[in-house]
């Protein structure tokens, strides 16, 4: 990997997005040695803050952007990582060995040894008549999340257009604020990419028991104009309307591959790194929402890339492109995992189901404590975890070491998962 | 102003001076503080907080909640009788100093 590398030139790493992974890949190149310049810019005027909370607390409790802010200002000048907000780079020109220049919309200009995209993703958009109309939402930035916070206050039916986590916890904060919530959506499950059945079916009780009206199956043809250009509900594909005066949109996220484009780097879903963070033209790292990357675990018969968007794995893929740069690589190898809280549940989710042929539930859901346990071949892949944060940590460190926790034993929850934790007899073998 | 004082698993001090309402994991992330992650951002979902609390200041701090209670015992270091998860713990003028000492690894 080492002819990867090139002797900083002077202009250092520049670091296209300031959020978390951005932000992560500029501190952990300092804490990796490197020395060089780092410039980070970014497109959002806010000091860098963590996502999370725009779809929680911020909506629902007194939280401010300023309270979420990733570090404070001193620490990026004490570490000598130069911050630029409000640019939005537009174009990047390249000469030999990674250096180049990178132009923002202003006609500001940055020059730059090494490149490093952490651009994150946009919301997709409802591809429905309608679609524009004044009272629909969507969710990803800080100035997302004070219009929807500003809108909720006002509101009183809204539709929540999806079912994944962003739709889901933006129907449970308008619960919680007092809000009639209806949430509708194509696939037939909730959070359908993210879990397993039994956890979906979890979540759809879990709203229905808390007032949240749920449509699976059902996306909306078109919104409806109240005649004044704001939106007054949405039809259904069976012709049958659902009133609304706010919607939101949570249909999913797209990576953001325009300046890869540009550059001439692969793209398939998602900004194609490898193992090292290292994108096709050799030299320009990237890491977050907007990469695609190869499995950080055993997936046999698996996709050979995937996308996954939390914050461990913008913060795990930064720091192995951090890691490549300062001349020090190591591949991305790590269980991710992430978590999503609604009303009073913390759902947290460890490893990949994907292809798993056999599952456990621990506890019982109705009690709103529980744990779904997955396997493929006999072998522990991942676990989902409804307030049951000490069984989380006892598969994700199951997982993360290579051993596993026998079906059987699972179900006794008079035995903590920890002590479960077994060798895995397959891993033996081999 | 609140201070925080932490001590590293090799003994290194660090003398934060934090903001009131601020929780202890927050106050070492945003300063740079080594051996605090904070992977969640103060939610109770990574248990990459973990501290032990001075035992002078241990009975001055809110109780542990019943979900911390339960984080802690899947901490990367064992949990000892004065383990906290920092970021259940506000900084408030009341409470003014605390001392913490961080683990040898919180990952
Ligand atoms: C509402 C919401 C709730 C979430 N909740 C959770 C959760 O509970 N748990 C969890 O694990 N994950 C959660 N996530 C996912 C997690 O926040 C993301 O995976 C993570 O933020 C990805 O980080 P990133 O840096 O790759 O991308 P982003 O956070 O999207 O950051 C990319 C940044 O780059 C900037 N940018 C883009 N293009 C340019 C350009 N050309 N020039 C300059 N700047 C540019 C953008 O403005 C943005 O600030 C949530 C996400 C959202 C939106
Ligand atoms: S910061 Fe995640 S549990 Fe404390």
């Amino acid at each position: 990997m080492n002819s990867t590398a090139v002797a900083p030139r002077g202009t250092g790493v520049l670091v296209v997005g300031a959020c978390q992974a951005g932000i992560q890949l500029a501190c952990s190149l300092r804490e990796y040695g490197y020395t060089a310049p780092i410039t980070v810019v970014g497109a959002e005027r806010h000091a860098p803050y963590q996502r999370p909370p725009l779809s929680k607390t911020l909506l629902h409790a007194e939280t401010s952007p300023d309270a979420i802010a990733l570090r404070s200002e001193a620490f990026y000048a004490d570490q000598g990582i130069r911050l630029v907000l409000g640019e939005r780079i537009i174009r990047v020109d390249r000469g030999d060995g990674g250096a180049g220049v990178a132009y923002a919309h202003s006609g500001r200009s940055f020059a730059f040894d090494r490149l490093a995209l952490t651009v994150g993703a946009r919301p997709r958009r409802l591809p429905v008549p309608g679609a524009d109309l004044a009272g629909v939402h969507y969710l990803r930035d800080a100035d997302d999340a004070l219009a929807l916070r500003a809108a909720l206050a006002e509101a009183v039916d809204v539709l929540v257009i999806g079912g994944g986590f962003i739709g889901l916890e933006v129907a449970a904060s308008a619960r919680v604020l007092g809000c009639e919530v209806t949430v509708t959506l194509a696939d037939n499950r909730l959070l359908e990419r993210a879990v397993g059945v039994p956890t979906s079916e979890f979540f759809l009780d879990a709203h229905i028991r808390r007032g949240v009206r749920v449509h699976l199956g059902a996306p909306p043809v078109r919104l409806l104009d109240d005649g004044h250009g704001r939106v007054r509900g949405a039809e259904l594909p069976d012709g049958s309307v659902l009133t609304a005066d706010l919607v939101v949109v949570g249909i999913g996220a797209v990576p953001r591959t325009e300046l890869a484009e540009q550059l001439g780097l692969t793209v398939d879903n998602g900004i194609v790194v490898n193992e090292y963070g290292l994108t096709s033209d050799g030299t320009t790292v990237a890491a977050g929402d907007c990469v695609a990357c190869p499995p950080p675990v055993d997936l046999p018969d698996g996709p050979v890339r995937i996308r996954f968007e939390s914050v461990n794995t913008a913060v795990e893929q930064a720091k192995t492109a951090a890691a490549l740069l300062a001349d020090r690589p190591v591949p991305y190898w790590a269980v991710p995992w992430f978590w999503s809280d609604q009303y009073d549940l913390k759902l947290q989710v460890a490893g990949l189901s994907t292809g798993h042929d056999r599952y456990v539930v621990r506890g019982e859901p109705d009690t709103e404590k529980f744990a779904v346990l997955y396997y493929r071949g006999g072998h522990l892949v991942a676990g989902d975890f409804v307030n049951r944060p000490a069984d989380f940590l006892a598969v994700r460190s199951a997982l993360a070491a290579g051993r596993t926790i026998p079906p059987e034993a699972a179900t006794d929850t008079t035995v903590p998962l920890k002590k479960l934790i077994a060798d895995d007899p397959r891993q033996a073998v081999a | 102003m609140p201070k925080v004082t932490y001590v590293s698993d090799a003994g290194e001090v660090r003398v934060v001076d934090g903001l009131a309402g601020d929780s202890v994991m927050q106050t070492a992330v945003r300063n740079g503080v080594p051996g605090i992650t904070g992977e969640c951002g103060g939610v109770l979902s990574c248990a990459t907080c973990h501290v032990f609390v001075d035992e002078a200041d241990l009975d001055r701090l809110e109780p542990v909640s019943g979900l911390e209670d339960e984080m802690l015992d899947g901490t990367v270091v064992d949990r000892c009788p004065n383990s906290r998860l920092s970021c259940q713990i506000k900084l408030s003028e009341e409470l003014g100093e605390l001392r913490v000492t961080t683990p040898e690894a919180q990952e």
